[in-house]
């Protein structure tokens, strides 16, 4: 495909080399990724796990999830009496629970790392490229961030906020940007000596260009990875922060199921069915999150490559 | 270490510190509504009781003189009272650091001490069996929500087997004194402190092992080496001492978490600290305590954060400004 077009001569504009030879990157790292055994586990948990959650329509009734459609069933019934996973303190069934909890959990996950990183992207970019004086005030904004601690920040925001999926996103999301603002500013600080944006600048380039032609698709292989390893740390601050009782009760999370069980006080009546299924649910994304996060980083990052196995 | 340079990272600290105090102040005046109504939600108050409150609170006066005033009460660590049991804050906060500490001091040790030395044992015997299982259960654990773990061996190892109380700081019941209360302490805190060191023990692992394979390439070792030095003293005489510089910075870093650390996990064992304080808090929402462990868990951040810079500077002469 674009190994002989990019070759060839006959290429109409800078704007195509390039695209061709991205493409040609991207097919690469993605043959890379395929030997990658720890980061094809990781990407096979994940593809399972996202299409639990896009089919959980048709995998379990929606209406399984309130108490009031369950009133007929045993309470804390043992996977053994009630198949397949048991029942709840209130007669729900813990596998709907378990189906529709994994897509709260990914959704939030997801759309909360996303906020995360765009606005860690936007900061670090802007605070590499430009230095000076607006860089070092975005520097130093960015580190007060980074002190304050993520956790009761996180619970006094929720707090206030009131408890819902939304405000668990926007929560996780202004309160974890700082760190890949730092990485991504790091990056860009030795991309911006590079000959080419040299170049470009000569050549009258706006700011504007350079940044969004030049700086971002260089970071974005690092942006790549570290939003991949930024997801588990979101979806167990998601788990912690629906724990603590600021999730949404109608829309269970796996963190939400927690919730429950621990204040149904599952943990006395031995009911291990209902708090088991949801912590594995969050270990095993979390966990799969994390492999795909370290083989991209090992693909991507040159420095990192001898450190394989 | 020069004085410039402990000058300039204690005055960076103070600056940080003041930045908090300040976003404490406005983070909190956020919240809807009028604090009269919600602590008394529900509940029929006159014209009369509700201006007094107002005044009480100190809500008539503008966001400017209120700024001051709190600026005034938090230099005096007065800090309000709680909207639950009507105590002073800073009191409050005062009785319950103590459990919070012992426990989650004696994890940050173990775990450090723990993941360093699994972390050694996996990257020196790198591509071995040894290595993969440190490295599985490692990141395994780092991937587990802790209070998940804590709820799995409260159940275990409290509710089923029955080896260990289900939750507190000590047996209600006992009226034990000097070592024996104590050894009940201990009982307690066995599971909770059992669930945080192996809930934070993943994460030094794995820096310790990747720290210690990158310094295993360098050219001194293969000098000491060649010098005829035995494996064991290669390795504890040259490679980990130059290896454990960021795991060092990590627990000092840690260490800063040690007030605000185990929010959810003192909340499932009932361990009565400031992180079920926080937990309880949250309930009501009590707001002048929440506002009070904010500070004091942001203060503590940042106190450690600040050994940390120094510790890195008196430890690794390269990040001192030359």
């Amino acid at each position: 495909m674009s190994e002989a077009g990019a070759g060839v001569m006959e290429v109409t504009s800078a704007r195509r080399i390039a695209w061709l030879r991205r493409r040609r990157a991207f097919g690469h790292a993605w043959r890379e990724y395929r030997h990658h055994l720890p980061g094809m586990v990781g990407l096979g948990i994940l593809v399972l796990a996202v299409a639990m959650a896009l089919a959980a329509p048709l995998l379990a009734d929606e209406s399984g999830l309130r108490a009031i459609n369950t009133v007929h069933n045993p309470t804390f019934a043992s996977p053994a009496k009630f198949a397949p996973l048991g029942t709840d303190a209130l007669g729900r069934d813990v596998l709907t629970q378990f189906i529709w909890g994994a897509r709260t959990s990914l959704l939030v996950g997801l759309v909360a790392t996303l906020l995360a990183v765009l606005i860690g992207s936007i900061v670090g970019i802007a605070a590499g490229f430009f230095g000076g004086k607006i860089g070092g005030v975005l520097m130093r904004v960015t580190e007060w961030f980074l002190v304050i601690p993520f956790l009761p920040l996180a619970i006094v925001l929720a707090a206030i906020l009131g408890p819902s999926v939304r405000n668990i996103i926007i929560v996780i999301g202004i309160t974890s940007w700082p760190q890949p603002a730092r990485l991504i500013r790091a990056q860009v600080l030795t991309l911006r000596e590079r000959d080419y944006v040299d170049r470009s600048r000569a050549l009258g380039a706006s700011n504007w260009h350079l940044m969004s032609r030049h700086i971002l698709p260089n970071v974005s292989p690092l942006i790549l990875a570290n939003t991949t390893l930024t997801v588990p740390i979101v979806i167990l601050s998601e788990a912690t922060l629906s724990f603590l009782g600021l999730g949404d009760p109608l829309n269970p999370s796996w963190g939400q199921m927690l919730d429950d069980a621990f204040e149904s006080g599952a943990i006395t009546a031995e009911a291990w069915w209902v708090f088991i299924p949801p912590g594995l649910g969050i270990v095993l994304v979390a966990l799969a999150f994390t492999l795909c996060g370290t083989a991209l980083e090992e693909i991507l990052d040159p420095r990192l490559r001898d450190r394989r196995g | 270490m020069s004085a410039r340079f402990v000058g300039a990272k204690v005055a960076g600290s103070l600056v940080t510190l003041i930045f908090v105090i300040c976003f404490n102040f406005f983070l909190f005046r956020v919240v809807e509504g009028d604090p009269v109504a919600n602590l008394y939600r529900g509940r029929n108050l006159s014209e009369q009781q509700r201006d007094k409150l107002t005044k009480q609170f100190g809500l008539d006066k503008s966001t400017g003189a209120q700024f001051v005033s709190y600026l005034k009460e938090t230099a005096t660590f007065n800090f309000g009272r709680t909207y639950t049991g009507n105590a002073p804050v800073w009191e409050e906060i005062k009785r319950k650091a103590g459990p919070t500490i012992a426990l989650v001091g004696i994890s940050a040790i173990l775990s450090g001490v723990f993941g360093v030395l699994l972390g050694i044992a996996a990257a020196w015997r790198r591509r071995t069996r040894t290595d993969y299982s440190v490295t599985a259960f490692s990141v395994g654990t780092y991937s587990m929500p802790d209070f998940w773990l804590g709820m799995v061996l409260l159940t275990l190892f409290a509710v089923v087997l029955g080896w260990f109380p289900v939750g507190g700081l000590q047996d209600a019941a006992s009226d034990a004194t000097g070592l024996s209360k104590l050894a009940d302490e201990a009982h307690h805190m066995f599971l909770p402190c059992l669930t945080l060191t192996v809930a934070y023990l993943g994460e030094y692992a794995i820096i310790m092992r990747s720290s210690l394979l990158d310094t295993m390439r360098e050219d001194y070792l293969v000098l000491a080496r060649a010098k005829g030095l035995r494996d064991v003293m290669v390795r504890n005489r040259h490679a980990v001492p130059n290896a454990i510089l960021p795991v060092v910075a990590l627990l000092a870093i840690n260490f800063g978490f040690v007030l605000s650390g185990a929010i959810a996990v003192e909340a499932i064992f009932s361990w009565p600290g400031l992180g079920l304080a926080t937990y309880e808090a949250l309930k009501g929402p009590d707001l002048p305590m929440l506002q009070g462990l904010f500070l004091v868990f942001s203060a503590s951040v940042i106190f450690f954060n600040l050994i940390a810079d120094l510790l890195y500077g008196y430890l690794d002469p390269r990040v001192r400004p030359a």
